[in-house]
């Protein structure tokens, strides 16, 4: 299984999610913004960070590089598509997602060990949790905040399409608690908190993240 | 040249961190009777030959893919003689 991890300027955890990659039993691709070339890979993770430094909206500019007008393509052949934190902010900027991610309802960056429930399994990224799973995995946010129309939430939480929930507190004012969506065929997830910094004991809060990696590989989906 | 102003606002049911901290700030300096602050960004967009239907319809279609994220923001372009 050949994951592509792509590189934006401005991205940071592009080498964590490589390395979840890698521990999870694939194969980490590097994928580079300004290439229109997914080199062949099975699934994409788009890795959190600031690029483009954030500048005009977080995700605003990433969404136009060269290397998202394929991931585009390829999501809507139904390629695994990950999008961690700023990952997710450019999957709702890139309409792959609905919503957008807003400013922290508390006006401050948040770093913590966040409690979630993966309340959809049915994704490739969360096919490896027990349903409705409570687990523990970093959050890292300055702009986190889940809104979307009422209509749009109504669907999201219809259809079951709510893939991860905030437990214990709200830690960015995400209406309905939301820490992470899929789109309707289940393909493209983006989530708030970050699972490739839960994959090791000697780092960070435990293992918790680790599943969204081993589930992809188990899978072995082989896709457009 | 043709100027164009596009103003980028945050929805009224957005929920906008940045413009309460300012509407916090006010009164601590003296300011008074300030019922709501809304934060947006300013754009001044130049371009060439005169201003135009054709080319107001073009900024709205920047403001539209690239300067505004409709899910949460709304805009106006409004034209402006350029100062000199």
């Amino acid at each position: 299984m050949k994951v592509g991890v792509v590189t934006f300027p401005g991205s940071l955890d592009d080498a964590d999610a490589a390395r979840a990659v890698r521990l999870a039993g694939g194969e980490a691709v590097a994928l580079w913004h300004g290439e229109p070339d997914l080199k062949g890979v099975d699934a994409v993770v788009l890795p959190g960070g600031f690029s483009y430094g954030d500048y005009l909206r977080c995700g605003a500019i990433s969404r136009f590089a060269p290397v998202m007008t394929e991931v585009v393509a390829a999501a809507g052949r139904g390629m695994p598509v990950l999008g961690i934190c700023n990952g997710f902010q450019i999957l709702c900027e890139s309409h792959l997602l609905p919503g957008a991610l807003t400013r922290n309802d508390h006006q401050r960056f948040v770093c913590r060990d966040q409690r979630v429930r993966i309340e959809n399994t049915r994704t490739p990224w969360t096919s490896s949790y027990a349903d409705n799973a409570e687990v523990t995995i970093v959050l890292k946010n300055g702009e986190g905040g889940y809104v979307a129309d009422e209509s749009t939430l109504e669907r999201l939480e219809g259809e079951g399409r709510v893939v991860a929930r905030y437990l214990d507190v709200n830690p960015n004012g995400s209406l309905h608690d939301i820490a992470g969506i899929s789109n309707e065929r289940g393909n493209v997830v983006g989530v708030m908190p970050h699972p490739e910094h839960a994959v090791e004991d000697l780092t960070g809060a435990g293992t918790d993240g680790l599943a969204f990696f081993t589930g992809l590989v188990a899978l072995g989906v082989v896709t457009g | 040249m043709a100027r164009y102003v596009v103003d980028v606002m945050p929805k009224r049911e957005i929920l906008d961190p940045q413009g309460k901290a300012v509407l916090g700030a006010l009164p601590r300096l003296g300011f008074e009777g300030i019922s709501d602050v809304r934060q947006g960004k300013r754009f001044e967009i130049d371009l060439d030959g005169d201003t135009d239907d054709q080319r107001l319809a073009e900024v709205r279609r920047m403001a539209e893919t690239l300067l505004a994220n409709p899910v949460i923001e709304y805009y106006t372009v409004t034209a402006q003689e350029p100062e000199e």
